[in-house]
């Protein structure tokens, strides 16, 4: 099948006359992709399946005992690990729907004929192409109590975006929403501009309303590349770890992925981190499942 | 095809061969990146000019410097020779076999006698009064406070201070007065605050601060050689000691709910408080005007004693070990032999190192050399530490779990905080099989 679709070489190219055929240059191209996935994925993923049933650890000579599924069990009996997962499900909720309402919003204000249209959608993108680590520090002076911008700005006094439990969360997320609603933004001006431009001639003919042209027309036609959009933030923001790890260390902003670090490279509990992993894992790939067949359901349409 | 991948094979063999000859005359210490770490770099460079072995001290910040340690131990690595590790570390790496033991060369050079006993009993010793020893004492550390000497010296706030307390404005002598004092200048309407205490939960910071009132208050967190907490780390003392922090943290800049060492020295640059709890090691940025604007008017006071006139301070510094996976331990071995030498400590001192040596503390040219350092000499000889066992982080984290809410938040009461912690720390050490 892949042989009949391929292109056949050039028989004047420089890799013809050396006696390669393509099939051996897919091979060439395909082959060190495929090894590299497997000596650095596939095998990392499988190996640690097993240690998540040990007791082992890895700052210590002491061989791994198997311990069945007491690592499992444990893990969710433990209140904590709970309280972890609320707080990243909160998290997610509130950091992607931020993201989305913003992203998709700018998006509609973009898309129409204004001067500077290309300069105005680069510079949006900016806050995206910083490093999470660079967002955190800069943003962590931006909320500071005494000196920072955001509450000279507001005029909120001394605020303590950070350090207050209740706010601190909401804080990691509006960083999270800054930084990543133009994903959301490019994403759906994609599809924006994809919407053929007569829908909206016949719905201005019939005299539809905004309100009626946006839910029945915009929405559903821009709905599949929004899911994606949705798919690849709720799969980061459950793998949040920068962002809340360096802006504070308030209990209530302990995500999953925080308290798996903690677990794996200061505890050194290497099994029992396994195990979490592997239910962080689960859990996202159930998440997407819904998602995509969501997402068909809404391509079906 | 076959002659290149000969060449390349052969070229790597080559930069194996060439690379293990040139480290026979190298030495890599691995440190965390502060000033002491600087300090001893340049000791070092005395050493290469003595004998001819290049010694470099490599760096990593605070915060992922116990990873990456570890990290490198467990991979048996033999990219550091030698580590200056935290005190608490040391069950752990010994236990594993990370560590060198150093008990023979302990023995040899007396260093029980030539090392103030705080030092040895917390840095070297593993078990607790085993005789084992992993590492020699290097840099010496505990909590101390720096202040305001024109706040506290100013007539007016003398005057309304003794109108207020009816004792006169001074550095505090006990936990009542620190207490009172931190109150006193706690002016959020100025944008003064009274005190500057560790509240950063993520890694031994709120630990240690705790630790200071817990240990004054005459009380312990736990027995570390039966393992038995209960009614220790839940003590009447342990609670009051945890109730006093939470209301020092009243009195606190606003947003200090992440403070460590940095925040701390700030509190005095940026003149946002009265009194600050920090490392003996921080302290030279504070005397150095280029780094504190205030440093003529910086005093410093050792750790203030409890209700029962008990007075400890959460100790701090790192012991010197060779790693085991090193390929250079007798050369290791040669620049721990200099690194002993009294002339090796004394010049240590001078170049701002906290040494661990008794000879040099007691000396009364360290004592007045600094403005800190008669406290510091006080101070290392009544200090106490956290567990050591190899567990340590697990015991670090479910302390901060269960105290930092209560101390930052209010959520609970000490009590129900510290109960709930033995419950953790005995289900870890069943877990361990220590108890």
């Amino acid at each position: 099948m892949a042989t009949v679709v391929m292109t056949s070489l050039d028989s004047k190219s420089r890799a013809a006359s050396r006696g390669m055929s393509d099939i051996k240059i897919r091979n060439l191209f395909i082959i060190p992709t495929i090894l590299f996935l497997i000596v650095f994925n596939i095998f990392p993923l499988i190996y640690s399946l097993g240690y998540s049933f040990t007791d082992f650890r890895a700052s210590t000579n002491a061989p791994a005992a198997f311990v069945g599924l007491q690592n499992y069990r444990e893990l969710l009996n433990d209140p904590f690990i709970w309280a972890n997962f609320a707080i990243t499900a909160k998290y997610v909720i509130v950091s992607v729907t931020g993201q989305v309402v913003v992203g998709f919003g700018t998006a509609m204000l973009l898309n129409r004929e204004i001067p500077f249209k290309g300069l105005i959608t680069t510079l949006l993108l900016l806050p995206m192409m910083l490093s999470m680590a660079v967002v955190g520090l800069f943003w962590k002076l931006l909320y500071d109590p005494s000196f920072g911008i955001i509450n000279y700005a507001l005029g909120l006094g001394s605020f303590e975006w950070l350090a207050n439990p209740d706010m601190a969360l909401y804080a990691v997320a509006i960083t999270d929403i800054w930084m990543w609603s133009p994903f959301v933004m490019l994403l759906s001006l994609a599809g924006l501009s994809a919407v053929p431009r007569h829908l909206y001639e016949a719905a201005a003919i019939d005299r539809a309303g905004p309100f009626y042209t946006f839910f029945r027309i915009t929405l559903p036609l821009v709905a599949p590349i929004l899911m994606i959009a949705i798919i690849f933030r709720t799969m980061e923001a459950f793998k949040t770890f920068d962002l809340a790890y360096i802006l504070t260390s308030q209990p209530t902003t302990e995500v999953i992925s925080i308290r798996l670090y903690k677990m794996a490279f200061q505890e050194w509990q290497t099994g029992r981190s396994c195990a979490l992993a592997y239910i962080v894992l689960i859990m996202v790939l159930a998440i997407t499942n819904i998602y995509v067949k969501y997402l068909n359901r809404v391509k079906e349409r | 095809m076959r002659k290149s991948v000969a060449g390349l094979l052969a070229g790597i063999s080559f930069m194996f061969a060439s690379g293990t000859s040139a480290q026979s005359q190298e030495l890599t210490i691995f440190w965390a990146e502060w000033d002491p770490a600087n300090y001893l770099q340049e000791l070092v460079n005395e050493y290469e000019a003595e004998t001819g072995v290049k010694v470099t001290v490599e760096t990593t910040p605070w915060a992922d410097f116990q990873t990456k340690a570890f990290t490198e131990f467990n991979a048996k690595g033999s990219a550091y020779d030698m580590v200056v590790g935290d005190s608490q570390w040391i069950g752990a790496a010994s236990e594993a076999g990370h560590y060198v033991d150093l008990t023979e060369f302990f023995n040899k050079h007396k260093l029980n006698e030539v090392m103030a006993p705080a030092t040895v009993k917390y840095y070297s010793e593993y078990p607790a009064n085993s005789g084992k020893y992993w590492s020699i004492p290097a840099e010496g550390d505990a909590v101390g406070w720096s202040y305001r000497k024109d706040w506290f010296e100013d007539p007016k706030e003398m005057e309304a201070f003794k109108a207020k307390y009816g004792y006169d404005l001074a550095p505090p002598k006990d936990w009542k007065q620190l207490r009172d004092i931190a109150e006193f200048f706690h002016r959020p309407d100025q944008k003064r605050y009274g005190i500057a205490i560790y509240t950063d939960n993520s890694y031994d910071g709120l630990v240690m601060g705790v630790e200071n009132a817990i240990f004054s208050f005459g009380g312990e967190l736990g027995d570390y050689s039966t393992y038995k907490v209960d009614g220790i780390i839940n003590s009447e003392q342990n609670v009051k000691a945890l109730e006093t922090y939470r209301e020092l943290y009243g009195f606190t800049p606003p947003g200090w709910a992440k403070a460590f060492f940095v925040e701390n020295n700030q509190a005095i640059t940026e003149n946002l408080a009265a009194m600050s709890m920090n490392y003996f090691a921080f302290f030279p940025a504070l005397v150095n005007e280029a780094s504190n604007p205030n440093a003529k008017v910086t005093g410093f006071f050792a750790n203030p004693a409890g209700p029962n006139g008990d007075q400890y301070a959460a100790l701090g510094g790192q012991g010197i070990s060779i790693v085991s996976y090193s390929e250079n331990k007798e050369e290791a071995m040669k620049f721990l032999e200099w690194f002993i030498k009294d002339e090796t400590q004394k010049r240590w001192a001078e170049l701002g190192g906290y040494t661990a040596s008794a000879k040099v503390l007691e000396s009364e040219e360290f004592q007045n050399a600094t403005p800190y350092n008669k406290a510091f000499y006080e101070t290392m000889f009544k200090v106490k530490d956290f567990w050591a066992t190899p567990e340590y982080a697990e015991l670090l984290i479910q302390m901060n779990q269960r105290i930092y809410p209560y101390v930052t938040a209010g959520q609970g009461t000490a009590k129900e905080a510290l109960d709930a912690l033995a419950k953790d720390w005995n289900a870890t050490f069943k877990k361990y099989g220590r108890q």
